[in-house]
């Protein structure tokens, strides 16, 4: 894995940063936006540093909904996956329930888990937790549907039970599928998480963000922003790395890729 | 413990509603190779998933028999056209994935397999992914995995047909010996290869259909191309074929 972050694949994605910041800086120079509407990138960066020990606070509380929130709704959803491939009568009641659900805005949620749990770290676990449920549980069933007719005729004269068919083969055949959903889990936690305080919370960055924008603070909301996204991004690569740690044997293709 | 015989006293199958047989019988004696063979369609195939107990979309009902009166179950060994290999799991664990999903897999499943992998030439192989193998190679780790079971009874459907025809010639050789006093019933739509490996030939012909026998080369299996018998029963078996259609 270490050989994949070497620096000549860093070289393209850095250098596009560099740009968009040197965008981001003509932009000010040329139509002499005022400060209060897109702050420097410098005084961005400065905020970073000199706010560091309230943005690290910030940043821990949201981080926790994040982690918690992933990690409980890949557990609720892969449990459902299994159970619904599991049980006939099961699919019959819960699938159609679960696809009208998803017709429900997520985010219409937020005040009433607010409404129910207070504003504590709760509502946004579960609101993050709700949003990563959904895509883990539907190409978790989708994997576990699609095992290849011969693999269960093997297992059949393996003399399998059901139970041993599901978790022995269906299951490692339906990560590559899962996989996907794991990393649109991923890069939807952070959403969950910052909507939910959004809603109501006196911590985290979603908060931070609200604050420091009431207070005319432009370049802090941005600095809490570019927390923000370095999360996102670190937790992507981070559920990606996992992934292909976990299928060895599909890493040369991907890869193989440009 | 030595092989059974099976007797299927009773099998029929119905496509939508026009059925493929009904009342079929056949025998197929305890340590004998016998090969099946019909025109695509004609529920060959079926035929063998029905002794495996296997899934079937169609009307199917079979009654089935073995020539000790213990249950079949246990006792078989399935091995389809596709090799099958998982990817998730490397060669050697390939061959011996029955004991990977039955449960936990004892050090000595793993020496047998080893074992076995060195009986189909592979032994080199044990580490790699089955990405890495070409398609004969997977076939002998196919077949390494059909003989880790230890089954007295095979049932092959198309094994041989998806790889090049001298990797199948080399795959005859080396099923024929390492298959040998099992009972063996073996689906193929290729004549010679029922030719080099059958003690006995079943053609399925007719609507609905019943089983011929045919009567096989002289010489002990697997019989070499150049044995003069089997290359007259060739041409023979062939035309049988083209009129089994029209039959």
């Amino acid at each position: 894995m270490l050989e994949k972050i070497a620096p000549g694949r860093l070289v393209r994605p850095v250098g596009a940063l560099v740009v968009l910041v040197a965008i981001w800086q003509l932009v000010l120079m040329l139509t002499g936006v005022p400060r209060y509407i897109l702050p420097s990138p410098t005084a961005v960066g400065s905020a970073l540093i000199e706010q560091r020990a309230l943005l690290a606070h910030h940043a821990g509380i949201t981080a926790i909904e994040i982690v918690a929130g992933l990690i409980g709704g890949i557990l609720l959803g892969l449990a459902t996956a299994l159970a619904l491939a599991r049980f006939r009568a099961l699919r019959r009641t819960l699938l159609p329930l679960l696809l009208i659900s998803q017709a429900i805005p997520l985010f219409a949620l937020a005040p009433i888990l607010m409404l129910w749990l207070g504003y504590g770290l709760g509502p946004k676990i579960l609101m993050a937790m709700v949003i990563i449920y959904f895509p883990v549980a539907s190409t978790g069933y989708d994997g576990l549907r699609q095992t290849p007719q011969g693999w269960l005729d093997l297992a059949r004269t393996f003399g399998l039970s059901r139970r041993q068919q599901l978790l022995k083969v269906q299951l490692p055949a339906a990560l590559p599928s899962l996989a996907s959903g794991l990393r649109m889990a991923a890069s939807a936690a952070p959403i969950g998480a910052v909507i939910g305080e959004w809603v109501g919370s006196s911590q985290g960055l979603g908060y931070l963000m609200l604050n420091a924008n009431a207070r005319l603070q432009i370049d802090l909301m941005f600095a809490a922003l570019v927390v923000l996204v370095a999360f996102a991004v670190l937790l992507y690569f981070g559920v990606d790395a996992a992934l292909r740690l976990s299928m060895p044997w599909h890493r040369d293709r991907v890869e193989s890729g440009p | 413990m030595p092989p059974p015989g099976l007797i299927v006293r009773q099998a029929s199958l119905t496509f939508g509603d026009r059925p493929l047989f009904h009342g079929l019988q056949a025998r197929f004696d305890a340590g004998s190779w016998t090969c099946l063979l019909g025109r695509s369609g004609s529920g060959k195939s079926s035929l063998l998933r029905m002794i495996a107990s296997l899934r079937l979309p169609d009307n199917h009902h079979l009654d089935l028999a073995t020539s000790d009166g213990a249950p079949l179950a246990g006792r078989l060994a399935w091995m389809a056209q596709q090799d099958l290999l998982v990817p998730w799991q490397r060669v050697v664990d390939n061959v011996m994935l029955g004991a990977h999903w039955r449960g936990r897999p004892k050090p000595e499943d793993r020496q047998h397999a080893e074992r076995l992998l060195d009986q189909v030439g592979l032994a080199d192989k044990a580490g790699q992914w089955p990405d890495e193998l070409s398609g004969g190679q997977r076939q002998r780790v196919a077949l390494a995995r059909t003989l880790f079971e230890d089954a007295s009874v095979v049932l092959m459907d198309e094994p041989f047909s998806a790889v090049d025809a001298i990797t199948r010639l080399e795959l005859h050789d080396l099923a024929s010996r390492l298959l040998a006093d099992r009972t063996v019933i073996m689906v193929t739509h290729d004549p010679l290869e029922a030719l080099r490996l059958a003690d006995r030939i079943l053609i399925l012909q007719g609507e609905p259909a019943h089983l011929v026998s045919i009567p096989v080369p002289e010489g002990a299996r697997p019989r070499p191309l150049d044995n003069v018998d089997l290359q007259r029963r060739q041409a023979e078996l062939v035309t049988r074929l083209q009129e089994s259609a029209h039959a």
